[in-house]
This record gives C-alpha cells, structure tokens and sequence, in this order.
C-alpha cells in the first residue's frame, strides 16, 4: 500500500506505543472507502459522454449544421434552425445583461464598495443566482410574452439575460477587485477624473477576468432549457424575424428526446454532443485565453 | 498679483449616474420578479387562497387546482437526491482535501466534478431517458419483488418515477455539495490537524474526530445550498419524473415537481390555468429563496467562524 501514503502517525514511537493494528486496519479501510466512492462519481459521467459521443457521432456532418429537423417519421435533414436559435438568444441575452451587469458591478467596487446600496446589491445577486432558471422564464412570459402576445425568440433572449445578469455582475466585482488599489491611487494621484481612472486604468487590467465571466455566461445561458422553454417556444423553420418563435438546441433535446420516432431521437443526440462540445469548450476557452497574467 | 483660482465645482459624472441606475436596476430586479409574478397570480390567489397549497386535484378541465401532491414530489425527490449526493460529495470534498493520491490524479477529479456541473440539464435527462429509466424498472421489479411488504416500494413499478429523477438529481447537485464542502476542510487551520497528528491520531481520526466536525458548519451549508439547487431543477426531472399529480409512498411510481409541472403545462395554458401556473411559480420562488437564505447565512457564519481559529 506505499502508493497511499500514510499520514505521519507518530515520529517518536517506542515499541508498545505504536497504533494499534485495529486502528491501522480501520484507517486503511476508510481510506479505500473514501477513494471507492470518489472514483464511482466519475461512472455516470462517463457514461453520459461515451453514450453522447457514441449515439451523437454518425449524424455528425455538413447536413446537421445546414439543414431543417424532418418531419416525423422521415430521415435526414439537421438542427441548423435550432443552432441560429440558440446563438440568437444567447446574443440577445448578451446586449441586454452585460452592459447592466458590468456597470452595476464598477458601481460597488469602484463608486461606493462600502455602502449599503452596494451592500444589498451583492446580496440580491447572491440570491438571484439561486432563483430557480425556470422562475427566469415564468417572468419573461409575464413580462414579455403576455404583453406581445406572442411567444418570440426576443423573449427567450429577455429569460436567458435574466438568468445571466447575476453571474456577469459577480464575477465582473470578482475581476475589478483583482486589480491593486495602487493603480487607482496612481491614476487619481495624477490628476485624472474617476472615470478617466476606470476607463484607462481599471476596466483594461480587470478585463481578462471580466472576459472569463462573460463566457462562463454564454455557456450557462446556451445550455439552459427551461427559461427558453415557454418563451421562444419551438419553431420548424428559419427564423425571420425576433417577434415569432424560434428554436433552440435546448428545447430540440428536450422535444425530440420523447418522441418515437428513432431518427428524431438520433438528432437529439447529435445536438446534445454539439451542445456539450460547445458548453465545453466555451468553459475550458475562458480558463485558457483569459487566465489571469502575472504581474511583476 | 497671484492670479485668482477658479471656483472649482466637480462636472455632474454621468458615467457614475449610469452605474447607479444598472445597480438598483439589479436590486429591483428580485423585487420586480416577485411583484410581477404574484400581480399574474392574483386571480387563482384570490379564488383558490389557501386551499390551492392543501389541494390534492389538478384537473385544468374542470378548473380545479391543488398541489399538495406536487409539494410533497418536490420535497421528497430533493430529500432523496440529497441522500444519495451527501455521502458521494463528502467523499469527493474529504479525497480532494487530503494527500490520498498524487496531485495530478486529485487534479483530475475536480475537472470531472467541474465537467458533472457544466454538462446542461437537457443533456442528463435524455442519458436518464435511456440509461436509469430502464435501470430503475430493472431493480425496481426486484425490489418489489422482495421488498414489497414496505409501502416505500409497494404498487406497480414504473421507469419514470421518484426514484429515477431523485437519482440524476444527485448527480447534478453533486458538484454544489463538493466544491463548498471542499473549501470548508481546506480552510480548516492546519494547526488543528497538526494538533491531532501530535496526540497520536491516525488520519481518519483525525479528519472524523477534527476537521470534519470543524468544517462542519460549511458542510451543512452546501448541503442547504444543494437542497435549494434540487427544488428549482427542471428539466431532467421534468423529463424523468412521470408528471403524475397523485400521492403516493412508493418510490417507484411516477410523482411531479413544482418546476416540471410548470415545464409540462405552461406552454399549452390558458385563463385561470396560466393563474394558476403563477400561483405554483410563487411557491416556487419563495421555498427557494428561503432554503438559499438560510443557506448563504450559514455559510457567513462558518466563515468568520473559521476565520476566528486562525
């Protein structure tokens, strides 16, 4: 058992005071327990990528990325609607909570870090971020969709930008807090307005880590099904314009997956390896490009 | 002559004002959600009251609506999910805390476990639909078989039930449960284990009898935390849990939860049933925002607490 190593039990041991092979024993047999039941948590996850890949991987070609989802019982065509869908929305959720969710965050650590405002704010961010994604989409329906009339890719989009605001704000805090207060200092020190200080000074030194936040967002908003659910609905075709419908990759999953129809369950497949290759990647890019630098 | 200063006033800054107006639109927002979502329920609130909460009916047909039956799924598939993801996520959280395994190798599980956290519900439900449906019927029929006598898993066995959405549940709570509990036990001072080691504790003595007890305030808390996370999950449990509005005891029959409910029935309402959908929404929202207050407020305490041990 040398591959385990052995925590430093005793360093003075005389004979007759070392640890008593019951003890030993039951050490070890935690041990294994602990490693047993930590190397089962990597079954189902394997599981759920070799079966992804596995069942996903033969409609992999042009036709997925260009083509309409077939009607039942016909094979063929792709999830192109569903993919311009989900990009649609996640974009729109983009416009609508980054600029909110960035200011709103340079307003508690640069304005006024100590004030109670400030304080609520991180607070209610703390707490929205708990709120279930689906209460997202129950309020876009509220919000936009029983005022339009309409379900709509806009109010998919409205959802998904709640559900995102407040991570982009706390990580956005997260990444300005990385920045020395020296630097602010020096800026000041010098003669430059707040807002000169944050534009030249603050916003490009924390925006790496800014960067990182955002697209943690994106890969949270493109996975989510329920927000999308009732709001952009569902839609057979290209998308015209943001007041109608639209697919998501999301939604595909979800419709097709209880379909009897094989092919349409292959498709769901198929978009759940593109799904999970493109939550993937989004979250290994934002480790990787924007890993904080070292500072001298 | 020294000439005079100009009178120095500071310009209006604008940029401030903006960065005023996006922090209170964010406060407002949980303010905005709540009021907006109660002002949509207030029909069925005020035509149902309290007897939506102890109803035992949902039958939009007949315009009649309770959801007992679909509190107690959703309590009783976050219990159960929890008593599945508790004892794996402290395993995780104790072997990515100790010196086990070489770091590399410790390494890599908490990429898996980051990996379980990052893959969409969507995804989860569809491998539920194919690999613990058919799994649960399996053992499910065996355990009626031989366990029948207890109500728990009496009645006929479905694959789409309680047990089949509590158990991908747990895989997807799992990485909440690991990562608090983790940085609980990392940030237990070494002092105290050192402290341990001296007194001639062997290691699980010493994580048992030590630094569990001592993180064991952030422990509690990932697991409120989780609890919260398994309340408002929606998609693989919509997909898994058989959307059945009946009481039952066994495990193995289907059952439905506040959030797969409003999954399955907002798209298609309309009239008092959209109200009504609202009214759940509300229960919804006020159970999780409580479970994660009570969560987030543990976790403050733990730690300053263990702040005040070093």
């Amino acid at each position: 058992m040398s591959f385990f190593k052995s925590a430093p039990v005793h360093f003075f041991s005389d004979k007759g005071k070392e640890t008593s092979p019951l003890r030993r024993i039951r050490n070890h047999l935690l041990t294994g327990l602990c490693i047993t039941l930590s190397v089962a948590t990597m079954i189902p996850l394997l599981s759920i990528v070799i079966l992804v890949v596995r069942n996903g991987l033969p409609l992999l070609n042009g036709q997925l990325f260009t083509q309409l989802p077939p009607p039942p019982g016909i094979e063929g065509g792709g999830i192109g609607n569903a993919l311009v869908g989900s990009f649609l929305m996640v974009g729109i959720s983009l416009l609508l909570a980054v600029p909110v969710g960035i200011l709103a965050a340079v307003y508690i650590n640069e304005y006024s870090p100590a004030s109670r405002l400030s304080a609520w704010v991180r607070f209610v961010a703390k707490l929205l971020t708990g709120i279930p994604s689906i209460i997202c989409g129950v309020f876009a329906f509220a919000v936009v969709v029983m005022t339009t009339h309409r379900f709509s890719s806009l109010a998919g989009g409205f959802a998904l930008a709640i559900l995102i605001l407040p991570t982009i704000l706390l990580t956005s805090e997260q990444a300005l807090l990385g920045v020395p207060h020296a630097y602010r200092e020096a800026s000041i020190g010098l003669g430059a307005t707040p807002f000169q200080t944050i534009r030249n000074i603050v916003f490009p030194e924390a925006m790496p880590a800014i960067m990182t936040g955002v697209m943690l967002a994106v890969a949270r908003a493109a996975g989510e099904t329920a927000p999308v659910l009732f709001t952009a609905l569902f839609s057979q075709n290209w998308i015209h314009s943001l007041m109608e419908p639209s697919a998501s990759l999301s939604v595909l999953i979800y419709n097709f997956a209880s379909l009897p129809h094989a092919h349409h369950i292959r498709l769901a497949w198929a978009a759940s390896l593109v799904l999970v290759t493109l939550v993937t990647l989004t979250n290994v890019l934002a480790q990787i490009l924007f890993a904080p630098k070292h500072r001298p | 002559m020294v000439p005079r200063r100009r009178d120095y006033r500071p310009r209006p800054d604008l940029f401030r004002a903006c960065c005023w107006c996006a922090a209170s639109l964010t406060l407002l927002l949980l303010a905005l959600i709540l009021a907006e979502i109660l002002c949509k329920a207030w029909p069925a609130i005020s035509r149902f009251g309290a007897g939506f909460v102890t109803g035992l009916q949902w039958s939009p047909n007949r315009e009649v609506f309770g959801v007992l039956p679909v509190l107690v799924g959703t309590a009783a598939s976050s219990l159960l999910a929890l008593l599945f993801a508790l004892p794996l996520g402290l395993a995780v959280a104790v072997f990515l805390s100790e010196d086990f395994l070489p770091f590399p190798v410790r390494q890599t599980l908490r990429f898996v476990v980051e990996l379980l956290a990052a893959i969409p519900s969507v995804v989860y439900g569809l491998w539920g639909i194919f690999v613990v449906v058919p799994i649960v019927q399996h053992y499910g029929a065996l355990l009626s078989a031989k366990m029948g006598f207890l109500p728990l898993f009496s009645g006929p066995v479905y694959g789409n039930s309680l047990l089949t959405a509590s158990l991908v549940l747990a895989l997807m709570v799992l990485p909440t449960i690991t990562s608090i509990s983790r940085s609980a036990l990392v940030a237990v001072p070494a002092t105290l284990r050192e402290g341990a080691y001296a007194l001639g504790a062997t290691r699980w003595e010493a994580i048992l009898g030590v630094i569990l007890p001592t993180a064991s305030p952030g422990v509690v808390a990932s697991t409120i935390l989780a609890f919260g996370r398994a309340m408002g999950e929606t998609m693989a449990v919509a997909m898994l849990i058989g959307n059945s509005q009946r009481l039952s005891w066994s495990v193995l029959s289907p059952s439905n939860t506040l959030s797969a409910l409003l999954a399955n029935q907002f798209a298609e309402a309309d009239g008092i049933q959209v109200s009504a959908l609202m009214y759940a929404a509300v229960l919804l929202v006020i159970l999780t925002l409580c479970v994660n207050v009570a969560g987030e407020v543990v976790l403050r305490r733990t730690q300053q607490s263990v702040a005040g041990l070093k």
